[in-house]
């Protein structure tokens, strides 16, 4: 019984569960809350659990782990900083519709999203074309393309002619600053939606509307997997030549995947943003990419197989050490090993993951 | 010539997973002789050659029974070093030559001449540098013992292919300790001219006392070549004979040929209808499939036939069908029930349908990681609509239940052993793999069903029920089907018409009933007299005989 | 067209990189208005620092096995022979000699580990050795932030964290700061300025060229040039590839090692947490800006890439200021270029390879169609 559970779950999972397990009970000996880790658990899974589910469509159509996530955030952050800029404008416009007051902050938000999505499925299309033509590299060359899409747009931020006096310098009066705050447009539209506290506990803060948009979001990927697209894609990804011959057009499919991969990591970062409460701008994106691949992985996919529950459990895991070993390890050992740990458990599953990818295949 | 035979093989026999490839095989061979090594494809020939050269893939598999006697004694080679330290040397069908080096590198590839160096005693001799000078001497003494003209400074890359064979063979003989050589159709890749060099080369070597074995399909060249012709068989020595009274139509008919008395009248049938409309009209077909390319076709099959394609691997038959299901870059016009289907497009033939069951079983045709009702239902989804709930055009998900009844009513039809519709294919028997591709495209309801190889890598008892399951299939549906085999026995026993092709051409069509010798001449490339009036391919040249 | 004319075409075609960064410094030279002389002592202290790191890379790639991502490591086991070092006190060319001797069993063992976790994702070398290079740097982390001063003996406090172990972000190199660039003094007028020659520097820059060149007719070289090429015939003529394989990244991550050592003796500052993480980044870039691709690199492209590389790194945030007045601009400008590089070299690479295994399945079709174009 045991060990076939063991055996569905993977040896991974079991051990950094386990870990976890263990943080939790050890938690109140240290003098660390419960609540208050688990609260911060519930909220970095669901700043992050969208960015991890950007990895789904291209794991599946074969185009392997989306090191180059970046290009997505990248739009998002356009999104994010277009909505600010233009946020007067375009409450203005929807007040004819609604009333401002109250809907201004998911009105902002919604902005963000819809300005992001073009964005993305263009930077999308043009990436997809790319990695088309580098079959066999996609991974290698996926993270170089997202660092240097990253830095470029650090020239653009300097350069890119916002207005708006609450994200540019104010000394240079040009050039966007390296974070801005969100407050007072859409800070925790998400999170604070339907939020609580249950069972009386004040430090358990529960992001429901976070929580829910993940549901929600993942619904729409379960939703497209399972359409006549979605079941090519995944064909395309187990085999292509099967999907060859069964009349499916390999390239296109990848291309789409690699569009909805970046698009999904656009609105990954948006609701990032809104609990965080802050655009990271320049090098901010740039090392975003491996939580995010080494969460699924941990999750249990693979390096062509994925699914949402990989994403869940992978970033919940994944979240939950990062949340736990700097308080519990920090009062045990009167130090931060966290970025240690981090560092450690995160690359050793990318490692693990493509390792086992070559045994499989022989 | 000493009387001690070089090499004798005693009762050589080889299972893989209980499938008998080799029995009871002995000859021998003397030093200085050339004997000719012939059969058709999966004769074997290659695990013969996988034995004598102790390829680890034996050993993995159980490895062999019977004696493999060098010079009176017994060896078992366990790995190809050992194998080419007694002296064995062997030259593939495949070029194991790096493209980058030069004819020198490759002949003396990890052989090379070293300058002597003090480095060597303190690590290895691996620290030595080469001695280029010497390296061209030894390279340029090969080469010209085969009696051709090649620089050793050319690289490999830029070299013609027929030039790729001899610096192979340069290889083998400036290995001082080569005395008995192995050439795998060698003279499948030369022009005639260059066949004659490397035929007169190679006589040149056995008269300096190395033995040779010559593998080919050429029998013109067999006879011209050898001494001695032995022919394989179902893994069954059939004939020893003397190249110089053996004549080519004998040799042919020993590779083929079981008794003709074993027709293809063994059971019962049902009468079939096949009707003077013509299903599949293919013209001046040629198709980039590598290893299999074709190069100039044109057949014509009707209404409910089944139609055969033959021929020895690597002349083109897979290419036909890859090729009329735009698989693989192809020209040239095919039409089905007189409408022209564009090639280089499968979703194009799909459409019209056709249905194709590949001969790469694994790698085109299951998808392995997925279940079986997907294996079965994603052609028909994607191509026909059909597993879809929803509203056709506008938002429509796949149908889960639907496509494991389908699943599961195929398993039941054919005969699928699996533990139900969710089993990945990727778990199942050859066969039973095999089983799950003939049902993909049953489900795909064709009017024509091409199906590459059913037979291939699967046990005797899947072989009769594919091959059942196919004429049950064309019986009670009436769907034309186009076989591709390598097996001449299965498609005189299933087919009405058989083509034989070779070197990419059709050789000749002819039907199924005539006798198995006519068929292996003209696999040879000999002429045989088709009857009626003798065209290829010509509906009015070879009558339909349905098998009734 | 005639021949010349053709390989003229397809010699700018094959240097395209490099020409390109000629022309980018030959209008960012002028804007960023430093004098020839500083520019000539720059890219000598430059060329002085970087040029052993990069050529450590050349092993591997003859081999076959791309970009060296994981030659980090070897930078890794060279910043824990010089931490070593500090901590015992021992100065000048003695200490560097030292600190190598430290840190070769270190950067040997991560080779053959590296080496092997390799071997194991064949096809996926260059990212399998970069996440590598990630992974031991938290192991790294591990060991000098917790272990040093706990489990291994570090007891100079300059070293050490306040808490009694671990050791600090920055490592002062006093003792080595410059003694090999130092060595032997030599300076000569130039363009009004005075220009100071690492000579020491160069002359084992020098040496490790000739190791280079005489390794390559080896027959360990000539062994790693054939598993370059093809693994399946190297391996059928009986070379060991996987061994080969490993002692190719063995070497080139202990010379990572070296070349790190030497990097840090000039710079005379040891970012314990930092140094290692660009030398992998900007070594590769270097390369391949100076002409080299993921298949092919020389000794030449190592030189010219690592003055284009510098060049552009000391001229950019100048000419960025005073084209627009943000210096800023600049400093973004060449870390775009840095990456952007790599991912163009990459994406190259692997575009050209997909070319080439087209064009060798086409070779093998043999002339297919043609008569049948006759016929029709």
């Amino acid at each position: 019984m045991i060990k076939k559970f063991i055996e569905n779950a993977g040896w991974p999972r079991v051990i950094i569960g386990l870990f976890l397990l263990g943080l939790f009970i050890a938690a109140p000996f240290v003098g660390v809350r419960v609540d208050t880790s688990l609260s911060d658990t519930l909220v970095r899974f669901g700043m992050n659990a969208v960015m991890v589910l950007a990895m789904i469509p291209m794991v599946q159509s074969g185009c392997g782990l989306n090191f180059g996530l970046p290009l997505g955030i990248i739009a998002g952050l356009l999104g994010a900083t277009l909505s600010v800029e233009l946020n007067e404008k375009i409450l203005a416009h929807c007040a004819q519709y609604v009333d401002a007051a109250a809907w201004g902050a998911p009105i902002s938000f919604a902005s963000a999203i819809v300005m992001a999505l073009p964005i993305a499925a263009v930077l999308g299309y043009l990436y997809g074309k790319l990695l088309n033509r580098v079959k066999g590299d996609e991974m290698m060359i996926a993270t170089y393309v997202g660092f240097s899409s990253v830095a470029f747009m650090c020239i653009a931020w300097l350069l890119l002619p916002y207005k708006n006096p609450t994200m540019i310098w104010g000394y240079a009066g040009a050039g966007l600053r390296t974070t801005i705050s969100v407050n007072g447009y859409w800070f925790h539209v998400l999170s604070d939606f339907l939020a609580f506290t249950p069972f009386g506990l004040s430090h358990l803060y529960v992001p429901t509307g976070m929580l829910l948009f993940f549901a929600f979001m993942a619904f729409l990927v379960w939703l497209f997997m399972r359409s006549k697209t979605g079941t090519a894609m995944t064909a395309v990804g187990s085999n292509p030549e099967f999907a060859r011959a069964s009349g499916v057009n390999v390239d296109r499919m990848r291309v789409i995947s690699v569009m909805l991969s970046t698009m999904l990591g656009a609105v990954g970062i948006l609701v990032y943003e809104q609990s965080f409460g802050f655009i990271q701008l320049y090098m901010g994106p740039f090392y975003m990419a491996l939580p995010a691949v080494a969460s699924i992985l941990l999750g249990g996919a693979s390096v062509n197989k994925a699914s949402i529950l990989n994403v869940a459990v992978g970033t919940f895991l994944f979240q939950g050490i990062l949340t736990m070993t700097p308080s519990v390890i920090n009062s045990v050992l009167q130090t931060d090993m966290s970025e240690v740990i981090r560092l450690i458990v995160s690359n050793g599953m990318i490692l693990y993951a493509l390792t086992r990818k070559v045994r499989v295949k022989r | 010539m000493s009387e001690v035979p070089l090499l004798k093989l005693e009762n050589i026999g080889k299972e893989y997973y209980g499938n008998r490839v080799l029995s009871n095989v002995s000859f021998s061979l003397m030093p200085g002789e050339i004997l000719g090594l012939v059969g058709e494809n999966g004769a074997g020939k290659s695990t013969l050659m996988n034995i004598l050269f102790g390829m680890p893939v034996i050993a993995s598999t159980g490895g062999y029974e019977g004696n493999v006697v060098l010079d009176g004694r017994p060896v078992r080679f366990t790995s190809p070093t050992q194998a080419l330290a007694a002296g064995i040397g062997m030259v593939h069908q495949e070029f194991s030559l790096i493209p980058g080096f030069t004819a020198t590198e490759n002949i003396l590839l990890n052989r090379e001449v070293l300058n002597p160096s003090l480095l060597e005693y303190i690590f290895s001799h691996r620290m030595s540098t080469l001695d280029r000078e010497a390296m061209y001497q030894r390279a340029d003494t090969a080469i010209r013992t085969l009696g051709v003209d090649i620089s050793p400074d050319m690289t490999v890359a830029e070299m013609p292919v027929g030039y790729k064979q001899f610096i192979e063979i340069a290889r083998e003989i400036d290995r001082k300790q080569t005395r008995l050589l192995f050439l795998d159709e060698p003279t499948a890749v030369l022009t005639e001219t260059e066949a004659q060099i490397l035929l007169k080369a190679l006589k040149k070597l056995a008269e300096s006392g190395i033995a040779i074995v010559f593998i080919s399909h050429r029998l013109n060249e067999v006879k011209e070549l050898c001494d001695r012709i032995v022919v394989l068989r179902d893994g069954e020595v059939i004939q020893e004979a003397d190249a110089r009274t053996a004549s080519v139509r004998d040799i042919a008919s020993w590779m083929v040929g079981r008794a003709v008395s074993e027709a293809p009248e063994s059971e019962p049938q049902k009468p079939r209808q096949v009707r003077e409309e013509t299903a599949l009209k293919v013209e001046h077909l040629w198709v980039d499939m590598p290893g299999e390319t074709v190069r100039d076709v044109s057949f014509e099959v009707r209404k409910g036939e089944i139609f055969g394609i033959g021929g020895l691997a690597g002349h083109g038959k897979l290419g036909i069908p890859n090729g009329v299901m735009g698989l693989y870059p192809a020209g040239g016009r095919v039409e089905l029930f007189g409408e022209g289907i564009p090639l280089n497009r499968p979703r194009r033939a799909l459409d019209k349908k056709m249905a194709f069951v590949s001969e790469d079983r694994r790698g085109v045709g299951l998808l392995l990681d997925e279940r079986i009702d997907w294996n079965v239902t994603f052609t028909a989804m994607q191509v026909q609509g059909r597993f879809l709930k929803g509203i056709p055009g506008l938002f429509q998900l796949r149908d889960d239940a639907a496509m494991s009844r389908a699943a599961e009513a195929l398993i039941k039809l054919l005969d699928i052993k699996c533990t139900g519709p969710g089993q990945h294919a990727g778990e199942l028997s050859g066969g039973n793999q095999q089983k799950v591709c003939l049902a993909k495209a049953f489900v795909l309801q064709p009017d024509l069903l091409l199906v590459s190889e059913p037979t291939r890598g699967i046990d005797v008892g899947a072989k009769t029920l594919v091959l059942d399951a196919l004429r049950r299939y064309n019986q009670e549906n009436g769907t034309t089907i186009i076989i591709t085999s390598s097996e001449l026995e299965e498609l005189r026993s299933v087919c009405d018409r058989i083509a034989i092709v070779g070197e990419g051409r059709i050789a000749g069509v002819l039907p199924a009933k005539r006798p198995a010798e006519d068929f292996g001449l003209l696999m040879m490339g000999h002429e045989v007299e088709v009857e009626g009036s003798g065209g290829q391919g010509s509906p009015q040249s070879s009558n339909v005989e349905a098998t009734a | 067209m005639n021949k010349t004319g053709k390989s003229f075409w397809a010699l700018l075609a094959d240097n395209a990189v490099p020409i390109v960064f000629i022309v980018i410094s030959a209008i960012a030279i002028p804007l960023s208005g430093f004098s020839a002389s500083y520019l000539v002592q720059e890219l000598l202290v430059r060329i002085g620092r970087n040029s052993f790191l990069i050529l450590s890379l050349l092993i591997p790639i003859m081999a076959g096995m791309g970009l060296n991502f994981g030659m980090v490591l070897g930078a890794m086991a060279g910043q824990i022979g010089l931490i070593m070092v500090s901590d015992w006190a021992i100065v000048g060319i003695p200490g560097m000699v030292l600190a190598m001797m430290v840190g070769t069993p270190i950067a040997a063992v991560l080779g053959v580990f590296c080496g092997s976790v390799l071997n194991r994702a064949k096809g996926q070398e260059m990212v399998t050795g970069y996440i590598l290079g990630f992974f031991i740097n938290g192991v790294y982390q591990l060991v000098v932030l917790y272990l040093m001063g706990w489990v291994i003996p570090v007891t100079n406090p300059v070293l050490l964290l306040s808490r009694g172990y671990g050791i600090r972000n920055a490592v002062s190199l006093i003792g080595i700061r410059g003694v090999l660039d130092n060595l032997i003094p030599v300076s000569f007028p130039f363009m009004g300025g005075v220009v100071r020659i690492p000579l020491a520097t160069l002359l084992v820059i020098a040496a490790f060229c000739f190791f280079i060149v005489w390794f390559r007719r080896t027959k360990l070289g000539q062994d790693m040039r054939a598993i370059g090429q093809s693994q399946p015939v190297s391996d059928s003529a009986g070379i060991a590839v996987n061994k080969t394989r490993i002692i190719a990244i063995v070497i080139s991550t202990v010379l990572a090692c070296y070349g790190q050592i030497i990097y840090l003796q000039n710079m005379g500052t040891l970012n314990t947490y930092n140094s290692h993480d660009q030398a992998g980044m900007f070594s590769i870039a270097a390369l391949l800006i100076g002409g080299a691709s993921v298949s092919r690199a020389s000794i030449a492209n190592v030189f010219v890439g690592v003055i284009l590389f510098h060049l552009m790194f000391i001229v950019a945030p100048m000419a960025g200021k005073n084209l627009i007045g943000q210096a800023q601009i600049g400093e973004y400008f060449r870390v775009f270029v840095s990456y952007g590089i790599i991912a163009i070299a990459l994406v190259l690479h692997a575009w050209k390879r997909n070319r080439d295994r087209e064009a060798a399945r086409r070779s093998l079709r043999g002339p297919a169609g043609s008569p049948a174009k006759e016929a029709a």
